[in-house]
């Protein structure tokens, strides 16, 4: 691969979403769209307390309803599951205790939704109630054990050092601490969880139709729990509404919906409304982060202590993998020598955490870039400057010997200062107007496996024929971040053909090969790397293939504008689909195989497996903001950012991930928390009483992609759908201490809290 | 006790049974096929079961579908003519507006009931009439870009 960029014809362009017509004409089938012959209908009843165990469940009543066909408990699949097979805790409905208010203790299968939900009523749970922990400190310190193997309610905990942290703190001229707190927020993802399962007793196989974001897992997974054979077990993802990590394990709805059909032999539809969704949860992780760095006077970082308490919910989930790469995350997008994480993921009675957009990265970066402004202000240092003396660089070798292989993060910096004209603001707006700055970097796929194996991250088949030109064989997933675009897009490039030209089969783990799935920001580089070494595989064969034909040697066909011809000698040309029609006649269908694995890591560190990275993307953020002194309210009049995505493979899709990231991490900056009571009940699952934003609450975003191009990459393209997000609340309490002088350091900041905190102000200058 | 209803949908009449509790989102979706209408949330918060009743936006997920009796329905499935996109669909396509597509169909019937009454919105009347769609993909930018740079107003 070289390293200068070379002259694309298709990727870089902004082309039209090749699902947009089905998706604007109302045609694109999601999950609860789907029907099949003689299908039922099933619903989930959902547990009214908070922790307890399930002394009986009488669902007599409930069977004897006209109408409902079959009733399931936990105990019809008792095996738990997680994401990573590490320490699962969870089943689709609860087996002996319920561990948050919501939890699944029982499912229906009626011939409609409506008596299948009539039927749930019917249902009698008799509860031996528990003491209910919603507080990760209280249940570290409590007698009362969520999970009988986590000794202090700890689902994980450790300690990562690098270099000598307290030397570092001895040597320092200036130490900054604080201790900041994130928040329980959703995915919010506008389509709701939905299911159909169809379990065929004759041949034992199970279909089940879903928006799951990673295929593969949720086929292990449900095998596991099901305890059917895996290459029994069908995954298909229908369109998917939305996921931000939030559809990633099995769904209660999923595997109950496939128990029922195992019991009823018919397929079995469940899909949720919004107040299921949010009982479900398994969003962003709140984190207490007590965070401490130590500087010289120069304003170079010298050491670095990081510790985190992680609110996990009632579930393991992701909460491993959030919480070591909360460790990984401390080591850049700033060179740290010397540092110190430690921590530890906890179990409380609440819906469970699991990945959310930005994982680890959204509450690491909320603390390191809110401190970064705590220390410029301590230095007497402009906070771009202190962050530009810091920023790593291509090639820059971690600690913790994770390679960054490119990077333009000084690069996003000076842009964004440059068009946000920041250093003539900041410092020097008038009271109650403010700016701020914060900057993040995020992965592009890790290095392993959820668990430990050592076969290809993505796979892609490719086959090309006149019965349908070029078909794209890829297990990657579009989650709506724009797969099944900009990899047509990839492979259109290296055929010369139109993207419009190119099939793609995806998301069905029958047809497809094994793809790691959407999730760490690896679509676009994993999958991309795959489905581009299957393009030159095939593109290799058809050279050869059909260089006899164009009098001319292979390595001077080239496929261009449509055209397969050679470049030297008889310049003889033919349409694309008449070189393959030729190919074929000699060489039968014309087949391209890729695959593609990250390079393995080589340090040898607990939580080692988690966050080397081929690649990183990085992001730079301005926000300004407006705080109504009298309300309280906060207003963002403008946005900027600059972003490092190396090549962007389509510009527009890009900026819409940018726009995109930035509104939810603004949501939960200002808006979004959900609420739970004592007793463990979420008091706000709605999207009334959980507020997104709206159309009125997102400002001007002003957004850049900064020229880059990672020659490691397939296309010299790096991550964007979720480094971006990482910025958001860090920029915005930055600027809201530059215009009131006030550090927020949790989260929503509310006008309530804002006001509340203008007022104890006022009283202590007095 | 069920009832017989006469619905006018997309310019056809369809004759469906119902109960009196019936919402009109699962009319559409379970008797009659029209998928395109989503539910998004079923309590009437979100927006992605957006419909025009006598070319006003409601919420089909908390409008009973008795209430329809006599009224003229536009789904998202009524936007296009002969396959034909409307401007509407055009525009969201070309600028970007579409991501995941679950809150697409009802942004743009909020998007023809806007253009229809007034067809140049400044930015600001576009964020307020699409303020009850959420959408939690795109930021709005490039939805809010769409109606703005629709053709004609929308006329087709």
């Amino acid at each position: 691969m070289g390293s200068t960029k070379p002259n694309f014809s298709v990727v870089g362009k902004s082309l039209p979403r090749l699902d947009g017509p089905a998706k604007v004409r109302g045609k694109a089938e999601f999950t609860d769209d789907l029907k099949m012959s003689g299908m039922l209908y099933g619903s989930i009843k959902q547990s009214t307390v908070g922790h307890a165990i399930i002394k009986n469940i009488n669902f007599s009543k409930a069977l004897k309803l006209p109408g409902v066909v079959a009733v399931i408990t936990g105990k019809d699949a008792p095996k738990p599951f997680s994401a990573s097979g590490f320490k699962p805790t969870e089943t689709a409905l609860a087996v002996e205790k319920v561990t948050y208010y919501g939890e699944g203790v029982a499912a229906v299968a009626a011939i409609d939704e409506a008596t299948a939900e009539d039927a749930c009523e019917l249902i009698e749970v008799e509860y031996e109630e528990l003491p209910v922990l919603t507080d990760p400190e209280e249940a570290l310190k409590s007698k009362t054990q969520i999970h009988e193997w986590a000794k202090n309610n700890i689902t994980c905990d450790g300690i990562q050092e690098f270099g000598d942290v307290d030397d570092a703190m001895k040597k320092a001229d200036f130490i900054v601490e604080n201790t900041y707190k994130s928040s329980y927020v959703n995915n919010a993802f506008l389509e709701p969880h939905a299911a159909l399962a169809h379990y065929e007793k004759p041949c034992g196989k199970l279909t089940i139709h879903a928006p799951n974001q990673l295929p593969h897992y949720m086929q292990l997974a449900v095998s596991q729990t099901m305890e059917v054979p895996m290459e029994k077990v069908r995954i298909i993802s229908p369109m998917i509404g939305g996921g931000f990590g939030g559809k990633t394990d099995p769904t209660p709805a999923a595997v109950a919906a496939a128990m029922l059909s195992r019991k009823t032999g018919r397929p079995v539809k469940i899909a949720n409304d919004r107040k299921e969704v949010f009982l479900q949860n398994k969003g962003r992780h709140p984190a207490i982060m007590k965070i401490k760095m130590g500087l010289d006077k120069e304003g170079n970082i010298l050491g670095l202590e990081f510790d985190s308490t992680l609110d996990g919910g009632a579930h393991t989930s992701w909460g491993l993998v959030v919480f070591w790469f909360t460790a990984a995350l401390l080591q850049m997008p700033y060179k740290v020598a010397n540092s110190r994480f430690s921590g530890r993921r906890v179990f409380t009675n609440k819906p469970a955490c699991g990945a959310q957009r930005g994982l680890a990265g959204v509450q690491v970066k909320m603390a390191m870039e809110s401190l970064m402004d705590e220390a410029a202000h301590k230095l007497g240092m402009n906070p771009y400057e202190l962050r530009k003396k810091n920023a790593v660089e291509t090639g820059y070798k971690t600690p913790s010997v994770t390679v960054c292989g490119h990077s333009e993060f000084k690069k996003c910096l000076d842009t964004v200062v440059k068009n946000a004209d920041y250093n003539n603001k900041v410092g020097q707006l008038p009271y109650g107007k403010g700016i701020g700055l914060a900057g993040g970097h995020y992965s592009s796929g890790g290095a392993f496996l959820l668990y430990r194996s050592l076969r290809p991250h993505s796979t892609a088949n490719i086959k090309i024929d006149t019965e349908a030109g070029i078909t794209v064989f890829t297990g990657a997933t579009d989650i709506g971040q724009g797969a099944t675009t900009v990899i047509p897009q990839m492979v259109a490039e290296i055929f010369g053909v139109d993207y419009t030209d190119v099939n793609l089969v995806i998301q069905d783990t029958m047809l497809t090969p094994m793809d790691n799935g959407t999730m760490d920001s690896r679509v676009t580089y994993g999958a991309g790397h795959a489905v581009k070494n299957a393009a030159m595989d095939a593109k290799k064969k058809l050279q050869e293939g059909i260089a006899p034909f164009l009098e001319t040697q292979a390595d001077k066909v080239s496929c261009e504008l449509g055209k397969v011809c050679s470049i030297e000698g008889s310049k003889k040309e033919i349409p694309f689909i008449e070189a393959i029609r030729t190919y074929q006649e000699k060489h039968g269908t014309l087949y391209g195989e890729g695959s593609y694995t990250p390079p393995q890591p080589i340090g040898d560190y607990p939580g080692k497996l988690i966050g080397p990275s081929p690649a990183f993307g990085f992001t730079a953020q301005i926000a300004e903001v407006e705080v109504d002194l009298e309300t309280g309210k906060i207003t963002i009049p403008n946005y900027y950012e600059a972003g490092d995505c190396g090549q962007p493979i389509n510009p527009m899709s890009v900026h819409g991930q940018v726009e995109g990231a930035i509104s939810m991490g603004l949501g939960q900056a200002l808006y979004e928390e959900m609420i739970v009571a004592e007793n463990g009940e979420m008091m706000n699952t709605s999207f009334h009483g959980y507020r997104i934003p709206t159309t009125m609450d997102m400002p001007p975003i002003h957004s850049e992609i900064v020229e880059s191009y990672d020659p490691g990459s397939s296309f010299g393209n790096k991550e964007v759908g979720e480094g971006p997000t990482c910025a958001v609340i860090p920029a915005i309490l930055n600027a809201i201490y530059d215009a009131i002088g006030i550090r927020f350091t949790e989260v929503p900041v509310t006008p309530e809290k804002v006001l509340f905190a203008l007022k104890e102000k006022e009283a202590q200058s007095k | 006790m069920k009832q017989a209803l006469e619905l006018n949908i997309n310019g056809l009449t369809y004759d469906v049974v119902v109960s009196p509790r019936e919402i009109l989102a699962d009319v559409l979706r379970e008797k009659l096929g029209l998928i395109g209408t989503k539910k998004g949330c079923g309590q009437g918060d979100c927006g992605t079961c957006t419909v025009l009743i006598d070319g006003r936006p409601y919420l089909s997920c908390i409008t009973l579908a008795l209430s329809c009796k006599g009224k003229e329905i536009l789904t998202i499935e009524g936007m296009e003519k002969d396959g034909e996109l409307h401007p509407i669909q055009k525009s969201y396509i070309k600028n970007g507006a579409v991501q995941c597509g679950f809150c697409t169909p009802g942004m743009i019937m909020s998007s023809k009931a806007l253009l229809d009454e007034n067809p140049k919105p400044t930015e600001m009347e576009i964020r307020r009439a699409l303020e009850g769609n959420l959408c939690r993909c795109t930021g709005y930018t490039k939805i809010v870009e769409a109606v703005q740079n629709v053709k004609q107003g929308g006329k087709e």
